[in-house]
């Protein structure tokens, strides 16, 4: 059991253009088991012959009983596809969308506060759980491997890279989650690291943060209070000038917190063994591992 | 997306927030007749997209028309440097001609969006016309915040108990609170990051104005508000920052460094970015290609590395998903023939296609040198500064 996807997923992937096309269909060769997908227009037709399209996200979630959302709807609509989902009762809804307007994602929240879906990203690459050979999002599902390491992050590419170093030292993984480089989103760093340190797969934690905001001090404190298992960390921007977006809407320097060292000073203080660098972040998981 | 003093002014005009009567100019003479239209003691003010004007020239107090025209003469045409500006200054294309108004208290009042409330923030000070950073540094306690409801929005008693905390006069309370709610409304209905007003006024004849205005909009709500486009001065931005952003890349140029970096994904970016300085060197720019990046994109991707004259080699990182590495690969190789550079590449590919990607570059006789992951594009990095005799 993996801790938001597996065996168990029934995966539902709203927004079948060019892009969400070939992003469900890898996730279809991955083995996931997608059983919906929706789409305007295509009602009635399926999705490589096989997987049957809707209307509506509630019809296909009345019809086959998917309990994962997947949105790849561009950055205008996608607030609404998340609504759409939350009201349509599934469990765990992902948006890989980038660039969502951060007042959409405001009342998105307000909205979606106290009812029972989890939501991950906006601007994510989703999540994978490689033992059942569950994908929900964009994730390469080639440069994973079974293990017991789980990794959270903000980043896509990056997240790549770690899970990259782990696989060739040998160190496999549990689940891997992309929290998304929005400065709002749903999912945070302490979610996860609460659900890691309560997953039986997982041994130790990879968290990978960046400038920008304070969540990483807040995963801080929660490691501090709450976290038993090893934590490897690592936060990049070291070398980028305040008050310039680098590239996600929510790695920008605001203010002193906002700094990578900063990040860094609050993750040691917590224990967290910090790779000095994105570039040691398996080795760094090796060495705290006993390899 | 920044606009103009000018602008920000127009627009809270629009939405009734009280403003000094103002005009734009172009030339002295422009600037000398609307300080006569105004009386003859007015403000001439550099429209620059930068903050600190005031310490670095770039604001004016006059008492006549003709000192207007002067005052407007020595910034028009030149490049004004404040400590927020590059190190060559903003182009000073117009001034702001504005009345000039007997002060009685300076107040702060801004609005910004805040990740950990969820929710647009306003931030209130009776300590206005100083850097609102230094009042949060020395006397937090004159900071004032509310969070605006992001399903009711700002209701006009949270306005009023703003006003009253910053010590709005009572008998100007009333107009304060209408100031307030109306920037509350231009934030949210025109998609803005930031609504910052500094000083914001209480005058010694019982009005209350934005003496000062500076509102920047969020770039990913851009397409829902074309007027707002349309009131970009692209002159005001880095040229290699314009040039990119027009291509669709997310570049930003970072003064002081030597190595170019190419980077797919803007968390890897930044891990690039910090690699160099493992290898004693800093970052030329941030640049992410982005996901499905074609050939010709990359293509001026690279030409726009290349043409910074700071860079001197070029780091390059990808990790093939959407993107592929080949079609990436001949991407470099257009870049690399139309700019006719011989500058050293160190180069990683890893993912969909990469084989084929470093097969390309070896073809195309750039001097490039292959790296497997990070750490060994640190230690290249090391190699190739330290083998350029420049650097020494």
């Amino acid at each position: 059991m993996g801790i938001l996807v597996d065996e168990n997923t029934r995966l539902l992937v709203q927004g079948l253009g060019r892009d969400g096309s070939f992003q469900a269909s890898s996730c279809r060769a991955y083995g996931t088991n997608m059983v919906a997908g929706v789409h305007p227009r295509r009602d009635g037709t399926k999705f490589e012959d096989e997987v049957p399209i809707f209307e509506t996200v509630a019809e296909a979630v009345e019809a086959t009983g998917a309990n994962v959302g997947l949105i790849f709807v561009p950055a205008a609509g996608a607030a609404d596809a998340i609504i759409e989902q939350v009201d349509a009762g599934l469990p765990l809804v992902v948006c890989i969308s980038e660039g969502v307007p951060v007042q959409d994602m405001v009342t998105t929240l307000a909205y979606i506060e106290g009812k029972s879906s989890r939501l991950l990203g906006p601007n994510c690459p989703g999540l994978i759980h490689p033992s059942s050979r569950a994908k929900v999002g964009i994730i390469p599902g080639n440069i994973l491997s079974e293990g017991r390491v789980g990794v959270v992050s903000r980043s896509g590419t990056l997240t790549y890279e770690a899970v990259m170093q782990l696989t060739d030292l040998g160190i496999g993984q549990s689940t891997c989650i992309g929290i998304g480089g929005d400065p709002l989103h749903g999912t945070t760093f302490v979610d996860v690291l609460e659900m890691f340190e309560n997953d039986d797969e997982t041994d130790a934690i990879v968290m990978i943060g960046e400038i920008g905001g304070t969540k990483e001090q807040q995963a801080a404190e929660f490691i501090k209070n709450h976290v038993t298992k090893s934590v490897v960390g690592a936060i990049v921007g070291q070398t980028a000038p305040p008050g310039k977006r680098m590239g996600h809407a929510g790695a920008v320097i605001t203010g002193k917190a906002a700094l990578a060292s900063e990040k860094i000073r609050g993750l040691k203080e917590a224990g967290v063994h910090v790779a000095e660098s994105a570039a040691v972040i398996g080795a760094k998981m090796a060495e705290v591992l006993g390899r | 997306m920044n606009i103009h003093e000018y602008q920000a002014r127009e627009i809270l005009e629009s939405y009734g927030v009280s403003v000094p009567r103002a005009g734009v100019a172009s030339t002295p003479d422009e600037a000398r007749q609307l300080a006569v239209e105004f009386g003859g003691r007015v403000a001439v003010k550099a429209q620059v997209h930068a903050g600190g004007r005031g310490k670095a020239g770039g604001v004016k107090l006059v008492q006549a028309p003709d000192e207007a025209a002067e005052a407007a003469a020595g910034m028009l045409g030149t490049n004004l440097v404040t400590h927020q500006t590059k190190a060559g200054g903003a182009p000073v294309r117009k001034v702001l001609v504005a009345e000039l108004t007997d002060i009685a208290d300076e107040l702060y009042v801004a609005i910004t969006m805040d990740a950990d409330a969820k929710a647009a923030m306003v931030m209130a000070s009776s300590e206005g016309g100083v850097e609102i950073e230094e009042v949060a540094a020395n006397t937090p306690n004159k900071i004032v915040r509310h969070a605006v409801d992001p399903l009711i929005g700002l209701s006009p008693y949270h306005a009023r108990d703003i006003a009253m905390k910053i010590g709005v006069p009572t008998d100007l309370v009333q107009p304060a609170t209408g100031l307030i709610t109306n920037l509350c409304r231009v934030f949210q209905e025109l998609d803005a990051s930031l609504v910052e007003i500094n000083p914001l006024v209480v005058t010694t004849d019982g009005r209350v104005m934005a003496l000062d205005a500076k509102i920047a909009f969020e770039d990913d709500a851009l397409f829902r508000h074309r007027e707002i486009l349309d009131l970009e001065d692209s002159e005001q931005n880095d040229e290699l920052e314009q040039k990119a952003h027009d291509a669709g890349l997310a570049y930003v140029k970072l003064d002081g460094g030597r190595v170019g970096c190419m980077v797919n994904g803007a968390g890897l970016a930044m891990a690039t970015m910090d690699i160099t300085k493992t290898a004693g060197a800093a970052p030329a720019n941030f640049l992410d290609v982005g996901g499905g990046a074609a050939e010709d994109k990359i293509a001026e991707a690279f030409e726009i590395i290349v043409s910074d004259d700071d860079v001197e080699v070029i780091l390059v990182n990808l990790f093939g998903g959407i993107l592929r590495c080949d079609v990436a690969a001949r991407g470099i190789v257009m870049g690399a023939q139309y700019t006719g550079t011989q500058m050293p590449l160190v180069v990683a590919m890893r993912g969909t296609n990469a084989n084929e990607g470093l097969q390309i570059l070896a073809d195309a006789g750039l001097n490039v040198t292959t790296v497997g992951d990070l750490g060994e594009a640190a230690t290249a990095l090391t190699q190739v500064l330290g083998a350029d005799g420049s650097n020494a």
